[in-house]
């Protein structure tokens, strides 16, 4: 059987990173009220620029730390269009995706050539944790893992924790609900808007680099193949929490493992592929558990003065 | 005297409106500043200004004697000013303790969320103004939500507070404690500006009253001495007839005949529970009642909002009790709603277009599924002209009047058509003294040419003095109906607590 078979939930936890990071950096911006549907391009780049670093500088981490950097830029971009311009953020985050794609796949034909990039780039360190990869029939599930699942584990915590339990959480979904109530209690809304953006370019930067230098160590053209999206449905299916974006993404890795697990089974797994869409339909119309968008989410603030 | 905050020849333009030309206010420690305006006079505006939130176009603010310049209400806090705003600052989805605390939080880094809870305990405590910290705002009614608002402006604790229609949603005995509060903040030194329309009000409470007129202060006047007949004779620039003169009533049969009628609220609530009554041509029936009894509940169920459960409706003698809202209006019903934010105005559109809003659907206004916008314009400038609505400019979109104004325009609409039954559900809530005497003489007019108006409202005054009959509601029934010239105020607050009373004369 193949669920007593404990591979399938190390490969679901290495299958939720990639997906759980992004849902997480989109919940910060949208808790600030702005729509944000560009994890897939900024993943891209993160996880390109990731190994283009880790290549250059013969260091993994400098590469991880570049992603981030460039995550964080471009994040910076769409933040500029959607809160000092009011563009339409929809149009922006789609118009960030498809120019991430083009970027990624032109700068790997013309840096690396057409081999692709050097097999010998470093890659982050995978590790075991002692004592707990000990544990009989779990104990895979720590054995042998990137670095970054670990982290990314702490960091979907830490955030969840920082969302909802301190000021600066507290303030940032105010403006993401009511930004002119915000602003009258001296709230400073554009402020807050950019942080929950870059932070949100941050996470996907991360969630990027996990595909490129933290399970492999190369990129490919489209190599994030749409988690980006399947990211935005575990935000939404994880009502726009950390925690919940993290289950969901466990909900989704999952379906993807079994994919994996059941090739040759006569179980065609782009019936699997669907289920995160489905289940995110569900959840929107109310059908599972009902999900509601922070009010003032999408919605440009324009203090008239 | 010290003057605590000064106003000097103040000027703020919105293009093609002078909201603000030429204020000028002093505010002096220990006092309660009434502003008194027309709706439109330009008060909010003023407040918003002096809090930061909108930039003045010309003009000082000096505080304490200092010239301020408040780039945003953040700047205003900090120098200790407080506001209570006319519409609500609050966040639904957050609860009551931290719509109050926010922006001033407990804790360090991490968010102290029961010590929030407590510091609101203990503050909704120390002002009387009961409220549960922990339950989510959205979840509590708007008089609950106005006391949050009051709340947010003590923990602040201002060094001047500014209460924009503080009052509006209140019962009378809330009011009354926020007065009791305001006296206090007094003995403190903390002056407060307060604004209201109601004039009994304004006498009551504050020491000095400023008067603004079309974005101009025109006087300021000591409280002590004046009277409401004079400060209304300010506000407008005219002489107001303040209590409405009508003919004897010539009641005719019977328009709307209500059998037996129950109807749940949205919330699936039973709000009205086997009501009859009925309301002739040619007289004004009130519905007086404490909110919450039913009274609004009624009213959609006759316009057809809301489903009749059980029970019968007629509007001159034929069954409408199934019938669409659409159908109904054709029928002749008009409707003035509660609440003209949510179901009376499409704030986005234009006047014109929300002047046809009932009638878009027949000639002139559209042809074959064609809106025709000419017959839609010249019906807007008839109606912005004998409604008195101001700035008179169709194509200003809803959102951009005043509130008072905006009623206005749901008033002219409804009347325009012409209907056999108009159903006016707190008309004048919000409205200056002026407006409200332009409404009420619009429903006397009515009245007079043999329609048939229901007239629910809160204010026992305004039920007072326009009814000829009066049927009381609690608890979602009719417990008596008296009529108009023989009712007192202590009669109808006793019914209102559901004592019965032998259906006399009426
Ligand atoms: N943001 C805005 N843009 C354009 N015009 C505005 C804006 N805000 C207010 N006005 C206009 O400025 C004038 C003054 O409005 P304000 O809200 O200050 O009136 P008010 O005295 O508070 O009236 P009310 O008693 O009805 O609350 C009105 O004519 C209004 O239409
Ligand atoms: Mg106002």
């Amino acid at each position: 059987m193949i669920f007593s078979n404990p591979e399938i939930w190390a490969l679901t936890l290495s299958m939720a990173i990639p997906l759980a990071l992004p849902a997480v950096g989109g919940t910060f911006s949208e808790r600030t009220g702005v729509v944000n549907i560009a994890m897939e391009g900024i993943m891209l780049i993160g996880a390109f620029f990731g190994v283009a670093f880790s290549y250059w500088t013969g260091s993994a981490w400098i590469g991880l730390l570049a992603a981030i950097i460039c995550g964080a830029l471009t994040a910076l971009a769409l933040a500029w269009g959607a809160i000092h311009v009011s563009a339409d953020q929809t149009v922006l985050g789609m118009g960030i995706n498809v120019f991430a794609a083009g970027l990624t796949t032109f700068l790997l034909n013309t840096l690396f050539g057409y081999s692709g990039t050097p097999v010998n780039t470093p890659k982050l360190p995978s590790f075991s944790i002692p004592g707990l990869d000990a544990i009989p029939y779990i104990g895979i599930i720590f054995r042998n893992q990137s670095v970054l699942m670990y982290i990314g584990i702490v960091l979907v915590f830490l955030a969840h924790w920082f969302l909802f339990s301190t000021r600066i959480g507290l303030r940032m979904r105010s403006v993401g609900e009511n930004p002119l109530a915000a602003d009258t209690l001296g709230i400073p809304v554009w402020r807050l808007r950019y942080f929950g953006v870059v932070l949100s370019g941050v996470f996907s930067a991360i969630g990027g680099a996990y595909l490129s230098i933290g399970i492999l160590n190369g990129f490919t053209s489209n190599m994030t193949s749409g988690r980006g999206y399947i990211a935005l449905a575990a935000m939404i299916f994880g009502k726009w929490t950390p925690l919940g974006s993290f289950g969901a993404a466990l909900i989704f890795g999952f379906s993807t493992a079994l994919g994996i697990v059941l090739q040759g089974h006569g179980v065609s797994s782009n019936i699997l592929q669907m289920i995160p869409y489905a289940l995110t339909i569900l959840a929107l119309t109310g059908l599972i558990g009902r999900s509601t968008p922070p009010a003032a989410d999408g919605i440009p603030y324009e203090p008239r003065r | 005297m010290e003057n605590v905050l000064e106003v000097i020849d103040l000027k703020k333009w919105f293009p093609g409106v002078k909201a603000n030309d030429g204020v000028n206010l002093s505010v002096r420690s220990g006092e309660v500043h009434a502003i008194l305006g027309e709706n439109g006079a330009g008060k909010s505006t003023l407040m918003k200004v002096i809090y930061g939130l909108l930039e003045p176009t010309a003009g000082e603010i000096r505080l304490f004697g200092e010239p301020v310049h408040f780039r945003s209400p953040r700047d205003a806090i900090r120098a200790g000013i407080g506001m209570v705003h006319q519409h609500f600052m609050l966040i639904p989805a957050f609860t009551v303790a931290e719509n109050v605390v926010l922006g001033d939080e407990p804790g360090g880094v991490r968010f102290r969320r029961r010590e929030a809870s407590r510091l609101v305990r203990q503050l909704s405590e120390r002002y009387g103004l009961a409220v549960d910290p922990d339950a989510k705002v959205g979840d509590l009614t708007v008089g609950l939500q106005q006391r949050v608002e009051i709340l947010k402006a003590f923990y602040r604790k201002a060094r001047v507070l500014i209460l924009d229609e503080p009052t509006a949603l209140l019962t009378p005995q809330e009011t009354r404690e926020l007065f009791r509060i305001i006296r206090a903040l007094k003995e403190d030194g903390v002056p407060v500006i307060f604004i209201s329309h109601k004039l009994d009000e304004v006498l009551e409470v504050s020491d000095r009253v400023t008067v603004m007129r079309q974005g101009k202060t025109v006087e300021t006047l000591e409280t002590k001495g004046a009277t409401p007949q004079m400060l209304a004779n300010l506000m407008v620039g005219r002489e107001v007839v303040l209590r409405v003169e009508k003919p004897p009533l010539q009641a005719g049969e019977p328009v709307l005949q209500v059998r037996d009628l129950r109807v749940r609220s949205a919330d699936r609530h039973e709000r009205v529970k086997g009501v009859n009554l009925e309301v002739r041509r040619g007289e004004i029936l009130g519905i007086a009642g404490i909110d919450g009894n039913g009274q609004f509940e009624f009213a959609d169920a006759i316009a057809g909002l809301l489903r009749a459960e059980s029970g019968e409706i007629r509007l001159e003698g034929r069954d409408i009790t199934h019938l669409s809202p659409a159908r109904r209006t054709e029928l002749g019903i008009a409707y003035v709603p509660q609440d003209r934010q949510l179901d009376g105005l499409v704030l986005s559109f234009d006047l014109a277009d929300n002047l046809i809003l009932r009638d878009f659907r027949r000639p002139p206004f559209s042809r074959r599924g064609i809106l025709n916008r000419r017959a839609a314009e010249s019906q807007a400038e008839q109606l912005i002209q004998t409604f008195d609505v101001r700035p008179p400019d169709f194509r200003r979109r809803a959102s951009e009047l005043s509130g008072g104004n905006q009623q206005k325009v749901i008033l002219a609409r409804e009347v325009s058509r012409d209907p056999v039954l108009l159903i006016a559900a707190q008309p004048t809530r919000g409205l200056d003294v002026g407006a409200i005497e332009g409404v009420h003489r619009q429903l006397v007019r009515l009245r007079n040419e043999g329609r048939a108006v229901l007239l629910i409202s809160l204010e026992l005054d305004e039920i007072l003095s326009l009814s000829d009959r009066i049927a009381v509601m609690h608890d979602g029934d009719i417990v008596g109906i008296v009529r108009g010239e023989e009712a007192t105020r202590e009669m109808l607050g006793l019914m209102m607590t559901g004592q019965r009373r032998k259906e006399g004369t009426a």
